[in-house]
């Protein structure tokens, strides 16, 4: 019923995506918090670990719930998002690059 | 896009024998509130990212976190992600009682995840915790705090739609644009929440 009439719909999903991506996301979230509770990984490592498991997670969320594709139809939604993406990337990075610097020449650490 | 900004709502509701269901320009406005928030949640995390060591003597989050609590918020959040995909499933096959259920499942989800935080937060400023102790917390309670809001938020606004849905009127055009919109919402929200426990809560125990 559903199913059949939302499959070729790519744009919506269907139970068959929401469930794949679902279980991808149990996945990626279980060795997250694997990788910090069993303590199995040197510290800098399982920060590395985290950052790396987070943008798959971010990325599996992307396409199996907020259905963002590389279609024409999204075209503007990815561009958008893309930009707003190395906005963060940006505010965060620098912010931690300046703030850094500044507390090395400050010598307040 | 200039092609669908000229299409009248109306025109939009001829649409609905295709099977290609298209975007509205409504949604496409709400994308980008999305964007903007994505970076309002940038800021915020990075100021979570320098504070994040100044404890001012107070506790670091190794000692105030409780993993298990942030693994059941996780989870309730997962789940809550795909009941609203469900409901956005029976919404496209127009099925109109199966969204009420569903929504009211991811309703009672989130507001579960709501009152976890809410007992967590206020556990933390019962023991002089609170955001006043040390910048690490106050940056904490800020990012946490601002996630926690834009949940209650979708709450409410879901709240509003089901009461709206309720009655004997089929699923218009607007009503969908009103579920994709908050569809967006919801699953935005979890991806924010990736970042949290992950930066956060795991980061801050290790």
């Amino acid at each position: 019923m559903a199913q059949a009439h939302t499959t070729h719909d790519g744009s919506h999903g269907s139970y068959q995506s929401y469930i794949i991506g679902f279980v991808l996301a149990v996945v990626l979230t279980v060795a997250s918090f694997a990788a910090v509770m069993t303590h199995a990984l040197a510290p800098g490592m399982a920060l590395a670990a985290l950052g790396v498991l987070a943008v798959v997670q971010i990325v599996v969320h992307l396409v199996f719930f907020l259905h963002l594709n590389t279609s024409r139809e999204q075209s503007w939604n990815l561009m958008c998002f893309i930009f707003a993406a190395a906005s963060v990337v940006i505010i965060i990075g620098g912010t931690l690059f300046i703030m850094h610097d500044t507390a090395i020449n400050m010598m307040s650490r | 896009m200039a092609h669908e900004a000229t299409m009248s709502p109306l025109a939009h509701a001829d649409d609905h024998g295709h099977d290609h269901h298209h975007e509205t320009p409504n949604v496409f406005g709400f994308w980008l509130y999305l964007m903007t928030d994505c970076i309002l949640f940038g800021s915020i995390f990075a100021a979570f990212a320098v504070l994040r060591n100044q404890f001012a003597g107070g506790p670091s989050g190794k000692e105030l976190f409780d993993l298990t609590n942030v693994g059941i918020e996780t989870a309730i959040l997962l789940f809550s992600s795909i009941t609203y995909g469900f409901a956005s499933i029976n919404a496209m096959a127009k099925n109109k009682t199966m969204v009420l259920v569903w929504l009211a499942i991811t309703f009672v989800l989130g507001l579960s995840f709501v009152g976890l935080e809410v007992s967590e937060f206020s556990h933390m400023i019962a023991e002089g915790n609170g955001p006043d102790r040390s910048a690490f917390l106050s940056a904490f309670f800020t990012l946490v705090g601002t996630h926690g809001l834009h949940v209650t938020c979708g709450l409410i606004w879901m709240a509003v739609l089901m009461v709206q849905m309720m009655g004997p009127q089929d699923l218009s055009q607007r009503m969908m644009d009103k579920l994709t919109c908050l569809s967006l919402f919801w699953h935005f929200l979890d991806i924010v929440w990736i970042c949290v426990f992950s930066f956060v809560y795991l980061a801050g125990v290790m």
